[in-house]
């Protein structure tokens, strides 16, 4: 192939990447945002979403497509469940002191890794993919499953754009954020809006996996990487800004992409983890966010 | 009071130390062998001691600082033909250079940010020892050779591959280390380093310097990690990249958090512990529930949740704050 069609390829991975990395860093940016808390496990409840539709499809007979709604939908409901509890029980009597979050949301990280590998194996097995068609391009044919992964993000995207601007629940959560006590002295239940958030951001990072584990598979140590990259987005973008985790996601697929196909995958990775601690070290507020209050 | 400390102190740690070599003489194979890791183990927990228990800095990116050392060793002494002496010193001295670029960058961050910055430094070294792969072996690793880890000085031969020997070494090591930890703690340095993990504000509103003693605290803690790998590549004989790994940045945290931060014995307790209730655990979990795949994994979730649930000042801390308040 020449160029051009690489370029082209490389593009549209490197899409599939930045839509399902969105959605998976949009739930940590949340989590960061309204509750102040950093969470390592969050790439955990991205495996766990995976592993539960593994799970969920296998029981499903008939058509691969019902197995893969029915995962679509349960998957995010057990792993927010899952991570409501978490919540409720460990994160809140730590009262969110950062430090001490961050080493009990490393110990959740194991904890999980241990129970996929308890239930679910050391094997990694993919769930077939509901439908199965490739767009003929002129220069190569391409899989009709990956461009409607990049649709289906985009809208969870906008989906969850509209809840957090545009209905109550996203309003107690904007309150939450800006001003914790104020919020509650108006009488916003912030302890249930953290765990629901927590929740919600969990719940995020399982649908990008249940929608990314038909091309890539299920396995138990698949969180790590998708856990680096939302967090270079997160940050790239600003922690807490929407339209800036978008970008930042956008960018960073995009780069993943075209650098993979042309020089190497472990290249693009050093590359994004140099930059996002040189963005830390002297552009705390992201390249799109504003200065903090 | 600052006298009666000095009194006991000393002689205290000087006693841990002594059991320490005694030990060499009374162990069985299969402990000896694994107190010396644990003792070359417990150098680095000590190096990350010295960031996160005495100055409050929670890195997590010191398997950074271990990789540093083990492959200064590792590839002086595959490539250029070091001996073990050599091998350490490069192993030293590109953990000093490397720990002084975090520190100069990452210092400027504060709280979470830092641990990020540590965290994403740390991981973009470990893909780069993966990138080099034909240099490094990448997740194969290296064998360092068996005539490559014996010392010839004159007469004297040294054959750092001799079990006995192994262990002397590693507890020399250690013995530096704790000697050097207690010295600082009970310093001018030292104290500061509390003051500035207390209130960094007021510490510098009083006149210190609160960039340069962080910055100190993080090149002192990042050549005893280095020193640590170097002696580990050295006494071992591999150099691998899963010590590079996030896993090798969360390990010291966790010996630190259970031995106790901001003590000097925490480190080696913690060490020593988590490196028997692991390994032991393993067996008896394998026994007993043999279909559920219990592994380090599932330890080690449970011990930093419930550590930091219920038992935030570790071992030793909690000690210190019931009976011994002078235990430094």
């Amino acid at each position: 192939m020449a160029f051009g069609p690489h370029l082209l390829l490389a593009t549209l991975e490197g899409l599939v990447t930045a839509a399902v990395l969105a959605l998976t860093a949009l739930g940590l940016s949340l989590v960061f945002g309204v509750m102040r808390i950093v969470n390592v496990a969050h790439g955990e409840f991205y495996m766990l979403g995976a592993v539960i539709a593994w799970w969920v499809a296998s029981l499903v007979t008939g058509h691969p497509a019902l197995g893969f709604l029915a995962a679509l939908i349960v998957s995010p409901l057990i792993v927010g469940a899952v991570a409501f509890v978490a919540e409720r029980v460990v994160l809140r009597r730590l009262e969110y002191n950062p430090e001490a979050t961050i080493v009990a949301t490393i110990g959740l990280l194991y904890l999980l890794q241990q129970a996929a590998l308890t239930f679910y194996g050391a094997d990694a097995r993919p769930v077939v993919a509901p439908f199965n068609f490739r767009v003929s391009l002129p220069w190569f044919g391409y899989s009709g499953y990956k461009l409607s992964v990049i649709a289906g993000s985009l809208l969870l995207l906008a989906i969850t754009w509209f809840v957090l601007t545009r209905t109550r629940i996203g309003l107690v959560m904007r309150a939450t954020q800006y001003d914790r006590e104020t919020a509650q002295a108006f009488g916003i239940p912030v302890g249930r809006v953290y765990g629901g958030v927590f929740a919600l951001g969990a719940m995020l990072a399982a649908v990008a996996a249940v929608l990314i584990v038909p091309i890539s598979q299920a396995h138990y140590l698949m969180g790590l990487d998708p856990l680096l990259l939302s967090f270079i987005v997160v940050i790239i973008g600003g922690l807490g800004s929407l339209r800036g985790t978008l970008v930042a996601a956008l960018l960073i697929g995009l780069s993943d992409g075209i650098i993979s196909m042309f020089f190497s995958p472990t290249l693009a990775k050093i590359i994004a983890t140099l930059a996002v601690a040189l963005v830390l070290v002297f552009r705390p507020q992201g390249l799109f966010g504003v200065a903090a209050r | 009071m600052a006298k009666a400390d000095g009194v006991l102190a000393w002689p205290l740690h000087l006693a841990v130390l002594a059991v320490l070599l005694a030990l060499n003489f009374v162990l069985p194979d299969y402990h000896h062998g694994i107190m010396a890791r644990i003792l070359v183990l417990a150098v680095f927990a000590s190096g990350y001691n010295l960031l996160f228990g005495y100055a409050g800095l929670l890195s997590l990116g010191h398997a950074l600082f271990f990789a540093a050392g083990l492959y200064g060793a590792g590839l002086s002494m595959t490539y250029l033909g070091a001996g073990p002496i050599g091998g350490f010193a490069s192993g030293l001295i590109a953990g000093a250079i490397i720990s002084l670029m975090v520190g100069l960058l990452a210092l400027r961050t504060s709280g979470v940010a830092f641990m990020i910055v540590t965290m994403m430094f740390a991981q973009a070294a470990y893909l780069t020892i993966l990138y080099f792969n034909a240099w490094t072996g990448g997740d194969q690793g290296l064998v360092l050779q068996q005539a490559a880890r014996v010392i010839e000085l004159g007469g004297i031969r040294i054959d750092l591959t001799d079990p006995e020997t192994r262990y002397l070494t590693a507890w020399g090591l250690f013995a530096v280390t704790v000697v050097l930890m207690l010295v600082i703690a009970r310093s001018r340095f030292g104290r500061v380093l509390v003051a500035i993990r207390e209130n960094e504000e007021r510490t510098r509103m009083l006149g210190f310097d609160a960039f340069a003693n962080k910055l100190a605290a993080t090149v002192i803690s990042g050549t005893m990690a280095a020193a640590a790998g170097a002696a580990y590549a050295i006494l071992f004989g591999y150099v691998g990249s899963t010590f590079a790994s996030v896993q090798y940045s969360i390990l010291p945290l966790l010996w630190v958090l259970l031995g106790g931060g901001a003590t000097v014995l925490g480190a080696l307790l913690g060490t020593v512990l988590m490196y028997y209730l692991v390994d032991g655990s393993s067996d008896v979990l394998q026994a007993w529930l043999p279909a559920w795949k219990l592994s380090h994994l599932g330890v080690v979730g449970v011990a930093l949740i419930l550590l930091v649930l219920f038992f935030p000042k570790g071992i030793l801390g909690t000690v210190r704050e019931r009976w011994a308040r002078a235990l430094p």
